[in-house]
């Protein structure tokens, strides 16, 4: 068991030392790989931060229940307290017909056109607060459905389409960034299968001998799977590094315009259930590779 | 060790390399293989690794069947026979003691067990103090005798050789006949491939000698 394992060691010291010994060749294989596992991974980033400060607009969400007309203060304001009384409900406030309308008045500009009006056109309003953040998550469609069906109300509304619209969007780009990144890992596959063929290439003679001397496949493989694989696993730790530098040099800007949104967001990067995730794409990306270009060109090369 | 019976080999190109070649070489015996050059010395040996299939007849090495050997099973027969090139095929980036150390990593012997080996076996052919040189440091002579070490270091109970004197002086390639003729007293069974008939009169072995592919010759038995 030891002997097996100081065996792999072994090995992976030789790949190792085979992989210094072409530092430029190394290096230029493994920035490649950097730069295609750093776009998946920082798109993934940025959508990730997107969906962080929606989800904090989400607890912004109100549902404004618009009462019949002719619906009385007193009443209305029974309507507000039976509400309040509910789990799923963290506020209620009442705004009369004649609030609404100075509101109106003072927000619109029209204040002296609606002077003209003969009646108040406005309805009594009552703007319902979800508990949000509770031990429960409240549906807030079936709120809505559940408001509607009250019968001082004329039509509950969730003002809240542009969040949902921003969220279908964000969930088409993620999508997206899925999709990029499959075709960035087979990019990478090839690049990955392409060096290893190089290098098999460039030791034929030496699989040539090990051949002879009574060496076997899996033998003269392993040490081609490690380069694979260190490759694929530094690389990986470069896509990292360029997407944390990123976010680094854009921290600034995007400081600033959050505080424009009076919100004092901090970017996250990609934690850490991500990065090992990074590390693990890389490596069995560098592994698959390798592992192709082998299976193809190890048989073609036969001692003569 | 070597059976021989009715073996032939026709090569892609259509051309007949072995001929209906029939012998039997026993256990801990030493021949020479000879014949002009295109008669088929090389071809043989190649059929013995299994570097080439035979295209007809049987062929028994070391009491295993080659006619149907399984490709997966060549590296563990290549084990048991020690080869040596004319061209030496040494790593000319490993030192010549990782030259020599490469059946043991092959077949996946202990470090210690690795290093005590190799010395003897570098010891064997004189050149234990160069083991941290490069083959390109050594001469023809010297870099046939690395070839040696690393085809006996396995302890194999086959030594095949082919023209390994080709490229040298007669006092050296005398030298590396003794050198066989050593391993041979120490009970490895030889067979040398060469076109040197100085070898064959002066260390009076039995011969294999083929023509255009065809037997016309032999001192040891015929199957
Ligand atoms: N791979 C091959 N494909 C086709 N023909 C071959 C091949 N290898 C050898 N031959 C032919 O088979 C014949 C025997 O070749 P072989 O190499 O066995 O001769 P040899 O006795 O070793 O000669 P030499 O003393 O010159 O090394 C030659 O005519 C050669 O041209
Ligand atoms: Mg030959």
């Amino acid at each position: 068991m030891t002997t097996y394992f100081l065996r792999h060691l072994q090995v992976l010291f030789q790949s190792l030392g085979r992989l210094a010994r072409t530092p430029f060749a190394s290096l230029m294989t493994i920035a490649v790989i950097s730069i295609t596992l750093a776009l998946p991974s920082g798109l993934h980033v940025l959508l990730e931060n997107a969906r962080a400060v929606t989800s904090g607009w989400e607890g912004g969400a109100q549902i404004s229940l618009f009462l019949k007309r002719d619906t009385s203060d007193q009443v209305a304001r029974a309507l507000a307290e039976q509400l309040q009384r509910s789990s799923r409900v963290a506020k209620v406030d009442y705004i009369s017909r004649t609030a609404a309308l100075e509101e109106f008045k003072r927000l619109s500009g029209f204040g002296q056109t609606l002077n003209a009006l003969e009646r108040n056109p406005l309805p009594p309003v009552l703007v319902v607060y979800p508990m949000v953040g509770g031990p429960t998550p409240v549906d807030l469609e079936s709120l809505v459905a559940e408001f509607n069906r009250v019968g001082d109300v004329e039509i509950a509304q969730l003002d809240m389409q542009w969040v949902k619209r921003l969220r279908a969007i964000l969930n088409l780009a993620q999508r997206g960034v899925v999709l990029l990144g499959v075709l960035l890992g087979i990019a990478v596959l090839l690049i990955m299968a392409n060096t290893i063929r190089l290098a098999i290439l460039n030791r034929r003679d030496e699989i040539e001998v090990i051949k002879l001397i009574g060496g076997t496949d899996g033998f003269i493989r392993r040490p081609f799977l490690y380069e694979g694989v260190l490759q694929g696993l530094v690389g990986a730790a470069g896509a990292w590094i360029v997407v944390h530098t990123t976010l680094v040099l854009m921290a600034d800007p995007i400081r600033r315009l959050a505080s424009l949104y009076a919100s004092g967001y901090e970017l996250r990067g990609l934690g850490l259930l991500a990065s090992l995730g990074l590390l693990a794409a890389g490596g069995l990306l560098g592994w698959t590779g390798s592992w192709l270009a082998v299976g193809r060109h190890l048989r073609a090369i036969e001692p003569r | 060790m070597i059976q021989v019976s009715h073996l032939h080999k026709r090569y892609p190109g259509g051309h007949d390399a072995l001929r209906d070649v029939s012998f039997e070489l026993a256990d801990g015996q030493m021949a020479f293989l000879t014949g002009h050059s295109g008669a088929g010395k090389s071809t043989l040996l190649k059929l013995i690794t299994l570097i080439e299939r035979p295209s007809r007849g049987q062929l028994i090495v070391n009491g295993k069947n080659l006619g149907k050997y399984r490709r997966r099973r060549i590296p563990f027969l290549r084990r048991q026979i020690g080869i040596v090139f004319q061209d030496h095929k040494l790593l000319y980036d490993r030192t010549i003691f990782d030259n020599v150390a490469l059946p043991l990593i092959v077949s996946g012997h202990r470090h210690q067990e690795i290093a005590r080996r190799v010395r003897a076996a570098l010891d064997k052919v004189g050149l234990l103090a160069r083991e941290k040189m490069y083959p390109i440091e050594l001469s023809g002579g010297e870099q046939q005798r690395v070839g040696i070490a690393r085809a006996v270091v396995n302890r194999p109970p086959l030594l095949l050789a082919d023209e390994p004197t080709g490229n040298l002086d007669a006092e050296l390639s005398d030298e590396i006949m003794d050198l066989f003729h050593s391993f041979n007293q120490h009970g490895v069974t030889v067979l040398v491939a060469t076109h040197d008939l100085r070898h064959i009169r002066r260390l009076n072995m039995p011969i294999i000698e083929l023509k255009n592919g065809s037997l016309v010759r032999t001192t040891v038995a015929e199957a």
